[in-house]
């Protein structure tokens, strides 16, 4: 890789500004595993959470907490205008139109399922089509599986190119037929592949299909405006945006919203409720049934917020300097090679070492302090597509360092040494 | 390398993961079945012919990690001539071994015992007994898939 050789050439890669403070935003980061100081690689898999995001789940617990959008008392009032801040906040970060196009679900993979289950079945026909990509994530095939499953239609695969990158000549030829639908990844996360979503949902709309975008793993690493996509779906989880568990968004045009059924009844999602008839909420409340992770949308505005101080696009720098230089050194490494080989990556490097299993590697790293995830990345359509059982992984947060990527290749030649 | 890695991949183990023995396909063997670790992507295959009441023939293929294919590579070894009665027995010593207290077990399962060090790795357990997962499923229901799950 060109940048990296240049960064190395140029000495030590200098290290985002902030980062040794932001470091010291993570509690967590201080703690030492198996005697070593730990060394956080699995960012893809969840990130850590810094103290801003820790202290307001705690200060909505201490001095907020109520039920939302029901109770008359200050509490409830309040609780309702953090939750609906929250919303707001989120709203900006993606640049969406109005506030209402966010919905708060559990997680990217919540927000796939909702959007299968009523947009997808509204949709779809008997022999119609949905277009998926070789390198989903779990998340982003089963949902269309099962929806398919149910309407009688096909779900269609675009394959993936041996360096990682999507074929997008194949991709624009299979949206011709029935295709309905097309879901796909921004990132990748198992290669750490970046696809061009802009161009391909250009390619979609010009045939009048709709595009849901997986965002889990873009949202936290590169900017991301809605609008300028012109997506029809864009989800993303908070805990990847060191945000905490169990929060996640789904954007949707307000006009998708409106046409789609609710996807769970309960309290909050109605209007007014009889035997006879219940009429729905407006959006998006009508697809929020029962009391919602509130304390959650509060820590992810505060995530958010942390994350836009430091800004978007020098964490996406910094983790561009870190994948190059980890690529450079992890690649080095005699019987290492680098799986996903793509011009435009987000900061994930994926790596098989001859004769030393990805498992193993995964045990030793770790016996360094060194956090990797090892397996099939809940992708395992994409790893029989290379070829590959499991791969390891190392994926990049704004708050590694240079030091920690000579970490991550060190432990790598211990390991090499245990089985060769 | 620490003690206790040191303990988990002993020589015999690193041995056997480089040159598994009874690695290879019996294409007329009157038991097989696939082994399936979900969680990890690891996958074999056991082989097993049977005569007189005896295990008389043992392969397996796949692919997995050290852990699992050392012990898939042993396990072969421990089970040729060997009645179901006796496979079955040597399956609950040696997940006692790598999973339970280990006493009781000591200093009778041979080889076998170098995989002690796995309990103090509790995910990698299921690396361990995924191979005899399935050589028990091949014994007693064979065509079935195994799954650590």
């Amino acid at each position: 890789m060109n940048r990296s050789s240049a960064l190395l050439a140029a000495g030590p890669i200098p290290v985002l500004p902030g980062v040794s403070r932001a470091r010291d935003d993570f509690p967590i980061l201080s703690r030492k595993i198996h005697g070593k100081p730990l060394v956080y690689l699995d960012n893809a898999a969840t990130t850590q959470k810094p103290r801003a995001v820790i202290a307001a789940v705690r200060r909505y617990y201490f001095v907020s907490n109520a039920n939302v959008h029901r109770g008359v008392h200050a509490l409830s009032d309040r609780a309702t205008r953090a939750y609906e801040e929250a919303r707001s906040r989120v709203a900006r970060f993606l640049n969406a139109r109005e506030d209402r196009e966010i919905v708060f679900v559990r997680g990217a993979t919540e927000a796939i399922n909702l959007v299968a289950q009523t947009y997808g079945l509204l949709r779809l026909r008997e022999g119609d089509e949905v277009l998926v990509t070789e390198m989903e994530h779990h998340a982003n095939i089963v949902p269309w599986q099962m929806v398919c499953d149910r309407a009688g239609a096909r779900l269609k695969v675009a394959p993936v190119l041996d360096s990682g990158e999507l074929d997008l000549g194949a991709y624009e030829r299979m949206l011709a037929g029935r295709t309905r639908l097309a879901a796909v990844t921004h990132v990748s996360n198992a290669l750490g592949t970046v696809n061009p979503v802009r161009e391909m949902i250009g390619m979609a709309h010009a045939r009048g299909i709709p595009v849901l975008v997986d965002g889990a793993q873009a949202a936290p690493h590169i900017p991301v405006d809605v609008q300028a996509l012109g997506c029809d779906f864009y989800v993303f989880s908070g805990h990847k945006l060191y945000g905490p568990t169990g929060i996640g968004v789904l954007y949707g045009k307000a006009e998708h919203l409106e046409a789609m059924p609710p996807y769970q009844g309960g309290g909050d999602m109605i209007l007014r409720v009889t035997f006879e008839k219940t009429t729905y909420n407006a959006i998006p409340w009508k697809f929020e049934a029962g009391t919602p992770n509130i304390a959650g949308a509060v820590g992810l505005r505060a995530a958010i917020d942390y994350l836009d101080e430091i800004g978007l696009p020098a964490v996406s720098a910094h983790e561009s300097d870190l994948l190059a230089c980890a690529t450079e050194e992890v690649g080095r490494i005699p019987g290492v090679r680098i799986v996903g080989t793509a011009k435009e990556k987000a900061g994930i490097l994926s790596f098989v070492v001859d004769g030393v299993h990805p498992h193993d590697i995964g045990t030793i790293l770790d016996h360094e302090g060194v956090a990797i995830r090892a397996g099939h990345h809940c992708a395992m359509p994409l790893m029989d597509r290379l070829g590959l059982p499991a791969t390891a992984r190392a994926s990049f947060g704004l708050y590694n360092t240079p030091a920690e990527v000579d970490l991550l290749a060190a432990g790598i030649r211990k390991a090499r040494e245990v089985f060769l | 390398m620490t003690a206790d890695l040191r303990s988990l991949y002993q020589e015999i183990i690193v041995d056997h993961n480089r040159r598994p023995r009874n690695f290879r396909e019996i294409p007329d063997a009157d038991r097989t079945a696939n082994g399936d670790n979900p969680l990890c992507g690891d996958r074999l295959t056991v082989y097993v012919n049977m005569e007189g009441g005896l295990i008389r023939d043992i392969g397996f293929v796949g692919n997995g990690c050290a852990i699992s294919t050392a012990s898939a590579s042993l396990m072969t070894e421990a089970l040729l001539g060997k009645t179901e009665q006796e496979a079955d027995a040597l399956f609950e010593r040696f997940h006692d071994l790598v999973a339970g207290t280990g006493r009781g077990a000591r200093g009778s399962l041979g080889k076998l015992e170098a995989f002690s060090g796995v309990r103090e790795f509790p995910v990698r357990v299921k690396c361990a007994t995924l191979a005899w997962h399935t050589v028990r499923t091949a014994l007693n229901t064979p065509g079935r898939t195994a799954s650590t799950e």
